[in-house]
């Protein structure tokens, strides 16, 4: 292995069962434990534990915090309400993303973004230049939490067996703070990135409070089937969701209405940084290509990376993330193509490997959980 | 997992049965288990020409594409059509999920692939472990 790479808390603890180890961002991180498609089933059906500790957060105190949350945020985080949280987006000046974020109010002078691994000191630094001129203050608090993600249908009943806190009490993108194998004021957040129910929580990262309470998540849920999903299963569940990735669906080349993401942006909320080049591209009639779903037709796997074209065979985009989706039990992508080829219905092929293999857009997401009963 | 005495192995993680003018070829244990869940097979044509060390088809796990170098020159026989619709088999039993049968246009050239004791050095070496 590679020197120089950053570890979680929790990487003898992945070493030790046995999972294949890979550079994530900079980050030595597990792919797979047992096999992707088990972990990405027991996400689905069951629960799974994901170690996100390579997860930035940066928190943002003091009286002009929500200022600057507005100004370098597209989201409206006026809305948020104390224990609330909101997906949202940084953006460049031209409309193109920093990153994406989940913003969380903790109080009124006080909000935590939680970044991604690959971007952080680039999303520290831009967070740092621009809210130098508001009144607040910026930490970044990355190294002091061991984040881990617990995912699935059985994730509360799950968690519950380890908290105080009324989990079922916490609404989907709310969170709360509670005793969690003994450890208080814990932050317990109803978010994820797999498509399904889930939390989030917040725990010291020190090594041996990281690997007992990974312990005890384990014990938890091990009457549901729980496993430990690597990065592999992450990837996998957030395609078949249809969630954004950093330097695939997002990045400082595209934009918000490209990506898609215009519910997540508000305009009307007041100028912010990038809003005045959306306003253009919104006042010049919208983008120019869109994110798609496809779903492959012939046999064949679409890859990242891989040429759409039409039907006559001439390149009109390309596949910002394609793999098989183990769920669904289909081959699937999310791809750019030109406006005029992005309804669902429309076929277009994938060159995969020097052949066209042919696909159609079909709505997003490709999965959604099913609505509780 | 043993690697069978009687296969010969690449470099690139193929191995070929030995001793026989007409010889199965597949890939092998920790070509399986480096690729994670496989879910694709692209097989050869009976009839098509394999040359030694070019590429004769594709396996594909959930995360990545792996192509397939053929050990030896020859002519395809047979491929095992069941990968296309269980193509997992090759996870379950990687020495005996033959991937394609070929008539060997010469059955010395095997003699310049490893042995298993010699792959299995390589395989080590290669995960660092």
């Amino acid at each position: 292995m590679a020197d120089g790479l950053r570890k979680t808390a929790l990487n003898p603890v992945h070493r030790l069962l046995g999972a294949r180890m890979v550079d994530f961002g900079g980050w030595d991180m597990p792919v797979e434990y047992s096999g992707l498609i088990a972990e990405h089933m027991a996400v689905r059906t069951g629960v799974g534990l994901f170690d996100v500790s390579h997860m930035g957060d940066i928190q943002f105190r003091g009286p002009g915090s929500l200022e600057a949350v507005q100004q370098i945020s597209m989201n409206d985080a006026s809305r948020l309400q104390v224990g609330q949280a909101q997906y949202s987006a940084m953006l460049y000046p031209q409309g193109t993303f920093v990153d994406d974020v989940i913003v969380h109010k903790f109080s009124d002078n006080d909000y935590l973004f939680v970044i991604n691994a690959g971007t952080r000191e680039k999303d520290y630094n831009w967070v740092r230049s621009q809210a130098s001129k508001f009144d607040c203050h910026v930490s970044d608090y990355s190294d002091f939490y061991t984040q881990l993600a617990i995912q699935g249908p059985k994730a509360q009943e799950t968690l519950q067996k380890l908290t105080d806190v009324d989990l079922s009490g916490i609404k989907f993108y709310w969170f709360a703070w509670g005793t969690v194998c003994g450890l208080p004021n814990t932050l317990v957040a109803r978010t994820g990135y797999t498509g399904e129910d889930g939390f989030e929580i917040y725990i010291p990262s020190d090594a041996a409070t990281s690997e007992r309470v990974w312990g005890e998540v384990i014990e938890a849920g091990r009457e549901f089937g729980i496993l430990p999903c690597g990065l592999g299963a992450r990837n996998t569940l957030r395609l078949e969701a249809a969630l954004s990735l950093y330097g695939h669906e997002i990045s400082e080349t595209i934009n918000v209405f490209e990506a898609g993401l215009d519910r997540f942006c508000k305009l009307e909320k007041g100028p912010f940084v990038g809003s005045e080049a959306l306003q253009k591209v919104q006042a010049a009639g919208g983008p120019e290509r869109k994110l798609v779903g496809l779903e492959v037709i012939e046999r064949g796997i679409a890859r990242d990376g891989y040429k759409v074209m039409d039907g006559s065979g001439k390149e009109i985009g390309y596949v910002a993330s394609g793999s098989p989706a183990p769920f669904l039990k289909k081959n699937i992508a999310l791809a750019y193509v030109p406006r005029a080829l992005a309804e669902p219905g429309t076929e277009v092929a994938v060159e995969i490997r020097t052949c066209p293999v042919k696909a159609k857009v079909v709505p997003l997401p490709f999965y959604k959980k099913p609505k509780k009963t | 997992m043993a690697y069978p005495t009687n296969y010969r192995y690449t470099r690139e993680h193929e191995w070929i049965e030995a001793g026989s003018k007409t010889a199965q070829v597949g890939i092998t244990d920790h070509a399986q288990d480096s690729l994670g869940d496989i879910v694709f097979v692209e097989l050869p044509k009976v009839g098509d020409k394999v040359e030694k060390g070019k590429v004769f088809g594709s396996v594909e796990s959930v995360k990545a594409v792996s192509d397939l170098y053929s050990p030896a020159n020859g002519t395809v026989t047979a491929v095992n059509e069941e990968l296309v619709s269980a193509p997992e088999k090759i996870n379950q039993d990687a020495h005996a999920a033959w991937i394609m049968k070929i008539e060997l246009s010469d059955p010395s050239e095997l003699d310049s692939l490893l042995k298993a004791e010699e792959y299995e050095a390589y395989a080590k070496e290669e995960t660092g472990h």
